[in-house]
């Protein structure tokens, strides 16, 4: 791991400004609030990106609240906090250095209630109009088992105006089985002007739940923030967990975390290919890549008891194994869909109309891509060499190394072909995953981590870079859980990427992103 | 008894054209899956989805007129009507004589135009987008619907159907130019105007592209049932009217009753034929851009349009 971010942080505010906390799994250095911003500028000339921003209460301490933000260059992750007065919290926004803080500061303020001097919009985010003013789930004081009153409230839209301008309102209710979100688009005829997504329909207050459970009980819990994601945020939280702890995790565990999790990118990539083909009415490629994530599935399920892999990983290790003939099965399975995949992808590859459908749809500039931070399959589609299995290369990944596939026409077709390359990919690294598979236990006991502690992780799930961040309070339970899922920061990839687009061209790429609604409403 | 029976053909017609068409369009359903590699609820899904809506209850919007209720009628009777009117199993009905191919494309507008209203009169986004775009789609389609039956009608001499159909299916088979022109542009806008895989997608739900099914997305119940067997009776004629225009061989010239068992059975081998061309073509393509639909239509009316100068030049 390098330490650019800190030293270029070191040089600019000076030592004695800087406090470095106790912080596993990345540093982190505590600023005086006027620097705050200042720090930011500061990642911003030294080419990092701003990975998260999150609020906490810090009052079971004694102290007021507190704002803390992730920056990611390279190989590096550096958090940056300040403290925040407890009656009146208040810090000047970021949104000047980064776009992507634009929707972090927006749900700051409206689930933790802290105040974001210089937002350029501050409407609520998240948490609807019917729920009242002042009602901040986030912090202590807000009793998370009292039903909360519902008031009468409206969202002011964007408006649009002019010459044949009309407004399409779709959802949040859709006419598929999909999940809830909300689109606005402003159009004149097919074309499109403006789409502003309004998301929060499925906001479960899984943040604030996550405080009233067990450090072992809330593994569950993170392994539900998005259900098809399940695997890549289970580990999230139990790498941040274990490096709040100073636990140590048998290699044989982190092995199978990583078959566990290349076989869950796998199968979503499959999905999402089959979907793609779905949405341009490609009936023959939406069925067939179907049924190959539905054979991995069906694997999943002899093998490790779950089809989606549920509960499969816990803090200090995994709770299955590899029974006996196990590795003869997966390989026997691997090699069947690879081997179809490869026929496929000569119909899908040599489609015209399916081509012309894909190339040139929803694109999302490299510009954009980078001013926006995106991350994951968008960002590698657009020109951006992200990937959290590289930037945070625990084991398997420090021997067992992913290739990535970066494309630079930010196109439906493209960010599709990086999930193509994923999935050849993918049967390379289960392969050679279970070749070096080592022997011995499957889980350490967990300690619990001390009070005060915290951690932090990375973790590439199919979508994208997952962050968590476990704050130990003084009780030694969980006082804070941040998870941000890839989705958080490319929702907004969706909005920039249709304005050259027509309203019905929306579906598709909004399926080539494959937003998770779940993950980001939380 | 003998002058009785065309009008007892003419039922006899009808009657196929209403519960027959479920069954292509279940037929086409199954072949789909097959080529999907499903396994298919069978050919007789159609007629169970039918049954389904006609004994569900009608949610009506509030602010929906007799426009939006007496459509899913009028557009069932002009369907049927059109139905009545193409040679299917005789060339020699009464009701053909009432209209003609110009009079056809015209009862298909009729119901096109009410589904339109229909489609608006509600006031949703996906109700106007599918109107709209049905619109745009019917203003190119039609055009060439007629120009590929003018090209038909050169060769017969007539705009009557029956006439028409009653002498090609006299004539011994030969590869006529014009012929093969109209029957590739007839392929094209048969896509286009039975809502088929690349134009429209019958089984999506994505509102945002939907453009048959944006219209009737508020339709339930016995209008939803009506709009659906309607689409499947177009279909189905579409498709006959195709089989009757280019291979009109054993259509029975007369009026014999004893005739028309045999042409049931040759006109459901045609049909079972052109259902597993169009499976083919809407397994192999994916949907196309909307704007891209006018050069289709265009391509199509071109193609027409050089059947007919082929009949000038090459026929005359």
């Amino acid at each position: 791991m390098t330490d650019t971010l800190h030293r270029a942080l070191v040089a600019d505010l000076r030592e004695s400004n800087i406090i470095e906390l106790p912080q596993g799994g990345a540093t982190a250095l505590r600023v005086p609030l006027p620097y705050f911003v200042r720090s930011a500028e500061v990642m911003k000339t030294a080419g990092a990106r701003l990975a998260a921003e999150w609020g906490v209460d810090e009052t079971p301490f004694g102290n007021g609240f507190a704002v803390w933000a992730a920056y990611n260059l390279g190989t590096e992750y550096l958090l940056v906090t300040a403290a925040l007065d407890a009656a009146k919290p208040a810090f000047g926004t970021l949104t000047g250095q980064y776009l992507a803080a634009f929707r972090f500061e927006r749900q700051i303020m409206s689930l933790m209630g802290l105040t974001v001097k210089g937002h350029p919009d501050p409407r609520p985010w998240i948490k609807h109009e019917d729920w009242p003013q002042d009602a901040y789930p986030l912090r202590k004081t807000c009793d998370a088992s009292a039903p909360m009153p519902r008031v009468e409230g409206t969202y002011q839209w964007i408006p649009a105006v002019g010459e044949g301008v009309f407004e399409i309102p779709v959802g949040p209710v859709h006419a598929g089985i999909i999940e809830p979100g909300h689109f606005r688009f402003q159009a004149v005829g097919e074309k499109i002007l403006n789409l502003e997504a309004r998301l929060g329909y499925v906001h479960k207050g899984i943040e604030k739940r996550f405080e009233s459970l067990s450090w072992q009980d809330a593994a569950k819990l993170a392994g539900r923030v998005s259900g098809d994601t399940t695997v890549a945020h289970a580990l999230a939280y139990a790498m941040a967990v274990e490096s709040a702890a100073g636990c140590a995790v048998p290699p044989r565990a982190q092995w199978l975390r990583g078959l566990l999790l290349e076989r869950e990118r796998m199968a979503n990539h499959l999905a999402d290919l089959a979907a793609l083909c779905n949405d341009v009415a490609f009936a023959f490629g939406y069925y067939q890549f179907w049924n190959l994530r539905e054979t991995m599935l069906r694997m999943n399920k002899t093998l490790f008891g779950h089809r989606l892999l549920m509960d499969a990983i816990v803090p200090g290790g995994v709770s299955v194994d590899l029974a006996e003939g196990a590795k003869e099965d997966i390989a026997l399975e691997i090699h069947g869909v690879i081997a179809e995949f490869k026929r496929l992808m000569e119909i899908y590859d040599d489609n015209a109309s399916l081509k012309d459908r894909l190339y040139g749809s929803g694109v999302f500039p490299q510009s954009a891509a980078f001013d926006l931070g995106v991350v994951g399959i968008a960002a590698r589609a657009s020109g951006q060499g992200l990937d959290a299995r590289l930037q945070n290369p625990f084991p398997p990944y420090d021997t067992v190394v992913p290739k990535m596939h970066v494309l630079h026409s930010g196109d439906a077709h493209s960010r599709g072909w990086v999930r193509v390359e994923e999935v050849r990919d993918g049967a390379r690294l289960i392969a050679e995953i279970l070749a070096g598979m080592p022997t011995g236990a499957t889980s350490a006991p967990l300690t619990a981590p001390a009070a005060g502690s915290a951690g932090f992780s990375a973790v590439e799930g199919w979508r994208g870079e997952i962050l968590c961040w476990v704050q130990a309070g003084p009780d030694g339970g969980i006082n804070r859980c941040m998870v941000r899922d890839p989705s958080a920061v490319n929702w907004l990839a969706l909005e920039q990427s249709i304005k050259q687009d027509m309203v019905p061209d929306f579906p598709l790429v909004n399926k080539s992103f494959n937003n998770s609604y779940s993950g980001n409403d939380l | 008894m003998r002058e009785a029976f065309p009008l007892l053909i003419e039922a006899c017609q009808i009657a196929l054209v209403l519960f027959a068409a479920p069954l292509l369009a279940g037929w086409v359903r199954a072949l789909k899956c097959w080529t999907q590699g499903r396994t298919s609820p069978g050919v007789l899904q159609p007629y169970r989805n039918l049954i389904k809506l006609f004994s569900k209850d009608i949610v009506l919007a509030h602010n929906a007129s007799w426009v939006f209720r007496f459509t899913p009628y009028l557009l069932f009777g002009s369907v049927l009507m059109a139905g009545a009117i193409i040679p299917i199993i005789s060339v020699d009905l009464p009701l053909s004589a009432t209209a003609d191919i110009i009079a056809l494309v015209a009862l298909f507008a009729i119901g096109r135009f009410f589904i339109a209203l229909a489609g608006m009169d509600v006031g949703t986004a996906f109700g106007g987008m599918g109107s709209s775009r049905e619109m745009m789609i019917a203003s190119l389609a039609e055009p060439a619907v007629l120009m590929t039956t003018f090209t038909v009608s050169l060769f017969g001499h007539t705009t009557s159907l029956s006439e028409m159909v009653r002498f090609i299916g006299q004539q011994n088979f030969f590869l006529s130019p014009s012929m093969v022109f109209a029957a590739i542009a007839f392929v094209l806008t048969l896509l286009a105007e039975t809502g088929r895989v690349p134009v429209d997608n019958p089984v999506t739900h994505l509102e945002l592209t939907m453009i048959h099914e944006g219209m009737i997305l508020e339709y339930s119940g016995r209008y939803l049932a009506l709009v659906e067997w309607a689409g499947m009776m177009k279909l189905f004629i579409f498709t006959s009217l195709g089989v009757a225009l280019f291979v009109p061989w054993g259509i029975p010239q007369g009026d014999d009753l004893m005739d028309i068992p045999l042409a049931v059975l040759i006109m459901a081998g045609k049909l079972a034929l052109v259902a597993a061309g169009i499976v083919l073509a809407e397994t192999g393509l994916a949907k196309m851009r909307i704007f891209r639909v006018p050069e289709f239509l265009g391509t199509a009316f071109l193609i027409a349009t050089l059947g007919m100068l082929s009949h000038f030049i090459l026929e005359m």
